[in-house]
C-alpha cells in the first residue's frame, strides 16, 4: 500500500527522503529497502522518471511478482492519470506478464476512461493491449457503450475506427461499411453539429471516393440535416465535398440550400457549391477564409 | 484589447529560474532542462536573453550530459531524448553548440531508432511519434540527419496518420494537435510534407478554434494557450494559417496574461506557469505580434538562431 500521507510531509522530509533515494541510486543498491524507497518517492512525485527507471532495475533484480506491481500501480494511477511515466511503467509490466494481463489491463483502462473519457494515455495503452495481448471480442460494444453516454466523444469514435479497421475478428473496413454507415447516420441525425460523427462517416469511405459520392445514405443524411435548417455546417461542408468529387446536384439539394439563405445574402448564384460557400462564410465567420478558399477552387 | 506585458513576463521568467525551493520547483526538478528551454526561448523572443548569464547556463546544461551522450532533465537524473533536445536547443540559443561532442550526442540519438523507423524515448523503449520529431530535430540542429534511416523514420510518422488528416502518437492513435505538430514538424524537417493531406488537415486544425478565439487540441475539448503553438505552427508549416482568425487568437492569448505578476496561463484567470508563458509568447510570435522576434515553426527556435545554424553548415562544407 502506498503511504499517501507522504504528500502532506513538510518539505524537509521530502528532501530527506530524496536524499536517501539518491544514495541507494548512486550505490546501485537493488534491494527490498531500495524498492520501498522508490515507492515512497513515487508517491510524493510520480513524475520523477529516474525513480521509475531505478524501480524497474530493482524489480528485475529481485524477481518480484509483477502482479503485485500492477496492484501498486492501480493505487497511484487513479490520481495521476496523465503521467507518462506511470503508463509507460504499466506497459513494461504488462508486456512481461503477457496475455495473462490482457483482461486486467482492459478493465483498468475502462476504469480510467470512466473517470476521464478522453484520457489520451489510457486510450493509447488500451490500443497497445488489444494489439499486443488481445481481447478484441467486446471492443465494438464498448465503443457503443461510450458513444451512448456521450456521442461527442472523439476518442470513442477514434477507437471505433481502430476496431473496424484493425480487429482480426472483423472483416475490415469494407465489410463493416454498411452497418457502420447506418450506425453513424443515426448518430448524425441525433446531433448534426457533431464534428466527430461526420468525420467518421467520411472515414468509412477512405480511399474509395467513388463509393462515397454514390452512397444513397450519405446524400440522404446531408439532405435531411439541411432540410432541418439548424446545425447544418457539417452537412453543408459534406455536400461541398461530394460536389467537388463529382456528385450530381439535384433539385432537392438546390431547394434545401436555397432555403438556408437569408435576405442579407444578396449575392446569389446559380452554382450550388458557390451558394453553399456563401452561406458557410456567413454562419461560420471565424473560418471565413477557409470557406473563401473552398469557393475560390470551384470551377468558374 | 490589452497589450503584451513584456517586462512583467521577463521578470516572471527570471523569478521562476531563481526559485528552487518551493514545492512546485521541487516536483518539477527532474524536468528542469525542458523548463530552461521554455523560459530561455521565451526570453529570446522577447529580446531579453542577455539578462541571463550564458556561461552559467551552458555549464549546468553540460553537467547534465551522460556517458551515453544523452542529457537528463537535471543533474543526477537519467538521460532521455526529451531533455537531450532541450539541451541542444538551449545551447543553440546561446550559439554554444561548439561545446558539444557532436558524435557522442548523435550516437545516443541514432541508438534510439527502432527497426520500424520509430524512436524510443530512452533505453526503456517507450515509442511515440513525439520522439521521432525530437530525434529528427536534434540531428538537424547538429547537421547529422544523414546518420539515421530517414526513409524509415518518415514511414513510421506517416503510419501515424489518420483518416481525418491528423496524426496520433502511434498508428491508430487519436489525432491530437500536439502529436500533429510533432509529425508535421518531422515531415517538414525531412522535406517530406507531400505526405500530409494539407487541405484536410488544415480544415481539421482550423476547426480547433472555438468561439472565444482560443484553440483546443481535439474536438470538444477546452481551449488552451499551449495549442496556440501546436496548432498554429502546424498550420504555418502547411501554409494554411490564414484559415483561422488571428485577431481572435491574439485576444485570447492576451486575456490569459497575469498583468500584475507576469506569466501566462492555459485559460483566462487560471494560474500561470513557465510552460504556458512560453507557448503564449511563441504563439504571439507566430502571429507576428509587434516587437517579438520571429520563431521558426519547425525548429521551435528563433529564426535568427536557425539561420545561424544553417549558415554554420555552409561554412562547414
Amino acid at each position: 500500500m502506498v503511504p499517501i500521507r507522504l504528500w502532506r510531509l513538510p518539505k524537509q522530509d521530502f528532501s530527506e527522503l530524496m536524499g536517501y533515494f539518491r544514495a541507494v541510486y548512486r550505490a546501485d543498491e537493488r534491494s527490498p529497502r531500495s524498492l520501498h524507497l522508490t515507492a515512497e518517492a513515487i508517491a510524493m512525485n510520480p513524475g520523477n522518471y529516474t525513480v521509475w527507471h531505478f524501480r524497474r532495475l530493482i524489480l528485475e533484480a529481485l524477481n518480484v511478482d509483477l502482479h503485485d506491481e500492477l496492484n501498486f500501480l492501480d493505487n497511484i494511477a487513479e490520481s495521476n492519470t496523465k503521467n507518462y511515466q506511470i503508463w509507460h511503467h504499466r506497459r513494461w509490466v504488462a508486456q512481461k506478464l503477457g496475455t495473462d494481463a490482457a483482461n486486467k489491463e482492459l478493465e483498468f483502462t475502462r476504469k480510467i476512461i470512466s473517470l476521464d473519457s478522453k484520457n489520451y494515455h489510457a486510450w493509447s495503452h488500451r490500443q497497445w493491449v488489444l494489439q499486443a495481448l488481445g481481447g478484441w471480442e467486446d471492443e465494438l460494444d464498448y465503443c457503443h457503450e461510450l458513444l451512448k453516454e456521450d456521442v461527442f466523444n472523439n476518442s470513442a469514435w477514434n477507437q471505433r475506427y481502430f476496431v473496424i479497421t484493425r480487429s482480426p475478428l472483423l472483416g475490415g473496413l469494407k465489410s463493416m461499411r454498411e452497418s457502420e454507415v447506418n450506425y453513424t447516420v443515426e448518430a448524425i441525425l441525433a446531433h448534426p453539429e457533431n464534428e466527430s460523427s461526420w468525420r467518421y462517416l467520411r472515414g468509412l469511405y477512405a480511399g474509395d471516393t467513388q463509393s462515397w459520392i454514390i452512397a444513397p445514405q450519405v446524400s440522404s443524411v446531408c439532405l435531411k440535416v439541411l432540410g432541418s435548417r439548424i446545425n447544418f455546417v457539417f452537412a453543408l461542408s459534406t455536400l461541398l465535398d461530394l460536389l467537388s468529387h463529382g456528385f450530381p446536384s439535384t433539385q432537392a439539394f438546390r431547394d434545401a440550400v436555397d432555403a438556408l439563405r437569408v435576405p442579407d445574402d444578396n449575392q446569389t448564384d446559380s452554382n450550388l457549391a458557390k451558394t453553399a460557400c456563401l452561406i458557410l462564410e456567413r454562419v461560420d465567420p471565424i473560418r471565413v477564409n477557409y470557406w473563401l478558399w473552398q469557393k475560390s477552387k470551384l470551377p468558374q | 484589447m490589452g497589450e503584451l506585458a513584456t517586462e512583467k513576463h521577463v521578470q516572471y521568467i527570471l523569478s521562476v529560474e531563481k526559485k528552487k525551493d518551493d514545492f512546485q520547483s521541487v516536483v518539477m526538478e527532474h524536468l528542469r532542462m525542458n523548463g530552461a528551454y521554455w523560459g530561455l526561448t521565451a526570453l529570446d523572443i522577447l529580446g531579453k536573453l542577455d539578462t541571463v548569464d550564458a556561461d552559467e547556463v551552458v555549464s549546468w546544461v553540460m553537467s547534465c550530459q551522460h556517458e551515453s551522450g544523452g542529457f537528463s532533465g537535471n543533474v543526477g537524473h537519467d538521460p532521455h531524448i526529451l531533455y537531450t533536445l532541450s539541451a541542444v536547443q538551449v545551447l543553440a540559443l546561446f550559439d554554444k553548440l561548439d561545446v558539444l561532442d557532436v558524435d557522442k550526442v548523435t550516437n545516443y540519438v541514432v541508438g534510439l531508432q527502432n527497426e520500424d523507423g520509430s524512436f524510443s524515448g530512452d533505453i526503456w523503449g517507450e515509442v511515440d511519434s513525439r520522439f521521432s520529431y525530437i530525434a529528427i530535430l536534434c540531428l538537424s540542429l547538429l547537421h547529422q540527419l544523414d546518420k539515421i534511416n530517414v526513409e524509415k523514420a518518415v514511414n513510421f510518422v506517416v503510419s501515424c496518420k489518420n483518416m481525418d488528416g491528423g496524426f496520433g502518437c502511434t498508428p491508430g492513435g487519436e489525432s491530437h494537435s500536439g502529436q500533429i505538430f510533432c509529425c508535421v514538424g518531422a515531415l517538414a524537417l525531412t522535406g517530406s510534407l507531400h505526405h500530409v493531406d494539407k487541405d484536410l488537415l488544415g480544415w481539421w486544425l482550423c476547426e480547433r478554434q472555438v468561439k472565444s478565439g482560443g484553440l483546443n487540441g481535439r474536438p470538444e475539448k477546452l481551449p488552451d494557450v499551449c495549442y496556440s503553438w501546436w496548432v498554429l505552427s502546424s498550420l504555418i508549416m502547411i501554409d494554411r494559417v490564414h484559415w483561422i482568425s488571428k485577431e481572435k487568437l491574439i485576444k485570447f492569448i492576451l486575456d490569459c496574461q497575469d498583468t500584475e505578476n507576469g506569466g501566462i496561463s492555459d485559460r483566462p484567470d487560471d494560474a500561470v506557469d513557465v510552460y504556458h508563458t512560453y507557448f503564449g509568447i511563441a504563439g504571439l510570435s507566430l502571429l507576428e505580434y509587434p516587437s517579438l522576434k520571429p520563431i521558426d515553426p519547425a525548429y521551435a527556435l528563433p529564426v535568427d538562431v536557425v539561420n545561424r545554424i544553417r549558415l554554420g553548415k555552409r561554412h562547414a562544407i
